[in-house]
């Protein structure tokens, strides 16, 4: 599906190379972080702390070399399909960018203004940057939802999500 | 006979009212959200284990029951009225599924799923109740070491499922497993990967891990490359079937529960391969060949029977190894161990009363299902017509408070959205994210294992090698060399089912990538993919001889 790829092939040809550049990256931050690790007393045999993740961080600067390998012979990451994708243009990052703003925005909401009011920014924002424009209709849905998933939890499950200013009003 | 002792137990636990409506609840929940397009069964679990949080350990585990059956009986409704398979495993439903629906037939396609579905199900079921004890009591004599070559077994399956790339697998195996090694060493106290940060002593939940794979990881790759035109749903009345249809149906659900338990059931098994050896075997056999490819009923009763024959024998290697082989099963088992309870041969002995609870659940949730997916059936396909827009904004808000809800942590919220981003980057580079999340929650358990192993024999690396253990790693070994293996094999080493079986798988692949693959000659495409396979050298081992 090379040719269906986003931003072409030769352009994913060269991000690709970027995911086995992360792949080595990662493989090697573990390694390192590993071999810091100070001397344990308590285990036995070859086997300490440190082994598995330097096996696994050698494992991943091995598979990031075969994957460069594989990109250079011109081997391609098939992009995911589904029902609600289309491959044919390129990506989207306003979307994502605003989606990622609506969701940090829920984060560092949800405790001061409490759970009702970040949650409810967090739908409403989702489906804007999705492209709904009824506005109206999004706000009274994304309070229902926050609302009552606040009640469902404290009443059902027994868990209380943070009620922000609302405190002892809800 | 014991087992039926065991059982019926097990349906005393099960069958209390308030259990029942855990296990309503349950099916109802699982398929509402496994049937809402691109959320698959493992997604739906992830999304709804915070449900059970307040809940007692019983009454959790049938709710996952329920959950469980009812998620995948979702996505394969999903898969036949939009051609649009949630997991890997309904692919092959997607095939004729949708074919039939198109022409008209969505209300036997959905009949012969549902129906399907239960009597493999129920019939694996059974052999599950009868099958895990006897395992559980030889798995008490497997060493750690032999678990942990299991484990391996295990980790190599899932990278090397067929028509996928290798090195892909195994890169995002290793992205699971540093994921997994982050916090506190438990052997030795020590602090890996946490960088100072206390909120990483603990290790990352595995729920903010699922959930930001599957559901944050999605919804942002979709929402990148969302489809703005209207989609086409497929309006269907109450599933029916005519006697012809049952005629064509029974032995295909029947062949689909024999070939799937056993897939399922092995550790390195899964549900992709046994389905799609299911329609190969149903076109081969069938009456009406001639069907297949425009909407063949036993192209959806044999892979459906299959698809929940495997998820039941899934539940073998899960329960008495603590081993999981698909997604869900390892969300599951994820969320076994969150209460404490660690899967495992010791299980049956340890907690009957919960183990033979579940299994009751399993045979309860499947009866509900059915009992309610028939009546149901155009309530959730009209849940098909959900804007998008509503869908993913209410993915993601539902992800939140799950990860949230799971600690009340704000730092979580933030690691979901890295974790997003990374399942972001998973699928627009074909890393599959399965390998991924078993690397993540069976990482911890091996790397036990093994030092566990090593402990036993003082340190002596020798002492990881016994005879199972040797035969396990001689598999593991013939699976990662297979595409050198397979050069030094005679011709017609290689069954004729398995290589169709795996044309199949690719041609499926190709059509999951594609959005209007329907509308699209397949002779466009193929220079393209003749192209892919003579440049990647990973693939060989997918390609027929």
């Amino acid at each position: 599906m090379s040719s269906a790829a986003p931003g072409g092939t030769t352009e994913q040809g060269r991000s690709e190379y970027g995911v086995a550049l992360f792949l080595a990256a990662l493989g090697i931050l573990v390694v390192v972080q590993a071999l810091l690790l100070p001397e344990s007393r308590i285990a036995r045999g070859p086997v300490g702390p440190a082994t598995v993740p330097i096996v696994v961080g050698a494992l991943m600067v091995i598979v990031a070399g075969f994957l460069a390998l594989d990109v250079s012979r011109g081997g391609r990451g098939e992009p995911e399909g589904g029902e609600d994708v289309e491959l044919s243009g390129s990506s989207d990052w306003r979307t994502v960018l605003l989606l990622a703003a609506a969701f940090v925005a829920n984060a560092l909401l949800i405790e001061s203004m409490g759970w009702w009011f970040s949650g409810a920014v967090l739908f409403w924002g989702s489906a804007f940057a999705l492209g709904s424009r009824h506005y109206v209709r999004d706000v009274l849905l994304a309070f229902a939802l926050s609302f009552g998933s606040f009640y469902l939890f404290a009443l059902g499950l027994d868990v209380v999500l943070p009620p922000g200013i609302l405190e002892g009003i809800l | 006979m014991d087992a039926f002792t065991e059982l019926a137990g097990g349906f005393a636990t099960a069958l209390t009212p308030t259990n029942l409506l855990y296990a309503f609840i349950g099916v109802l929940l699982g398929t509402a959200i496994g049937v809402l397009p691109g959320i698959g069964p493992a997604m739906t679990v992830a999304l709804l284990l915070p449900l059970t949080r307040g809940l007692d350990v019983t009454g959790a585990l049938i709710m996952f029951a329920g959950i469980y059956y009812g998620g995948m009986y979702g996505g394969s409704t999903t898969s036949i009225l939009l051609n649009t398979p949630g997991e890997s495993a309904s692919v092959v439903t997607a095939i004729e599924g949708n074919k039939m629906a198109r022409s008209g037939r969505a209300a036997q396609a959905l009949a012969t799923a549902a129906i399907g579905s239960f009597v493999a199900g129920t019939i694996a079921t059974l052999l599950l109740a009868l099958l895990a004890p006897t395992v559980a009591d030889l798995a008490v004599e497997v060493s750690p070491a032999d678990t942990f070559a299991i484990m391996v077994l295990a980790f190599i399956a899932v990278t090397s499922v067929l028509g996928s790339s290798r090195v892909r697998g195994l890169a995002s195996l290793g992205l699971g497993l540093t994921i997994g090694l982050i916090g506190i060493d438990p052997t030795s106290g020590q602090q890996r990967l946490t960088f100072g940060i206390a909120e990483l002593a603990d290790g990352i939940d595995v729920v903010v891990v699922a959930v930001g794979l599957f559901a944050v990881g999605e919804a942002l790759w979709t929402a990148a490359h969302l489809r703005r035109k209207p989609i086409d749903v497929i309006p269907v009345g109450n599933p029916r079937m005519s006697r012809s249809d049952f005629r064509r149906s029974w032995k295909p659900w029947l062949r689909g529960t024999a070939i799937g338990f056993p897939f399922g059931a092995v550790p390195a098994g899964g549900a992709e391969i046994p389905t799609f050896l299911s329609y190969v075997t149903e076109k081969r056999l069938s009456k009406h060949p001639e069907e297949f490819g425009h909407g063949a009923i036993e192209g959806v009763a044999g892979p459906e029977a299959t698809n929940n024959a495997s998820a039941a024998g899934g539940l073998v290697p899960m329960l008495t190894l603590g081993i999981p082989t698909t997604a869900t099963a390892a969300v599951l088992l994820a969320a076994i161990s969150s209460y404490g309870i660690e899967p495992g041969p010791q299980l049956f002995d340890n907690e009957p009363e919960l183990v033979w609870g579940l299994i009751a659940s399993l045979f309860i949730g499947n009866t509900v299902l059915l009992l309610l997916n028939l009546p149901l059936a155009p309530l959730w396909a009209r849940l098909l017509r959900i804007p998008r827009t509503y869908l993913y904004a209410g993915i993601l808000f539902f992800s939140s408070l799950g990860a949230y809800a799971a600690n009340a942590n704000v730092f979580d919220l933030f690691l979901l959205l890295v974790i997003g981003a990374l399942g972001f980057m998973m699928r627009r580079y074909g890393l599959p994210v399965l390998p991924a999340i078993i690397g993540v929650i069976l990482g911890p358990f091996a790397e036990q294992e093994l030092r566990q192993a090593l402990q036993i024999s003082n340190g002596d690396v020798g002492g990881l090698f016994d005879p199972l253990s040797v035969v396990v790693y001689v598999i593991v070994a013939l699976i990662l060399l297979w595409p050198l293996v397979r050069r030094f094999l005679p011709r017609k080493v290689v069954p004729s089912v398995l290589e169709e079986a795996t044309h199949e798988i690719e041609e499926a692949h190709h059509h999951h990538g594609l959005t209007d693959s329907v509308s699209v000659p397949a002779e466009r495409r193929a220079p393209d993919r003749r192209d892919e396979a003579g440049s990647k050298p990973d693939d060989g081992g997918t390609r027929g001889v």
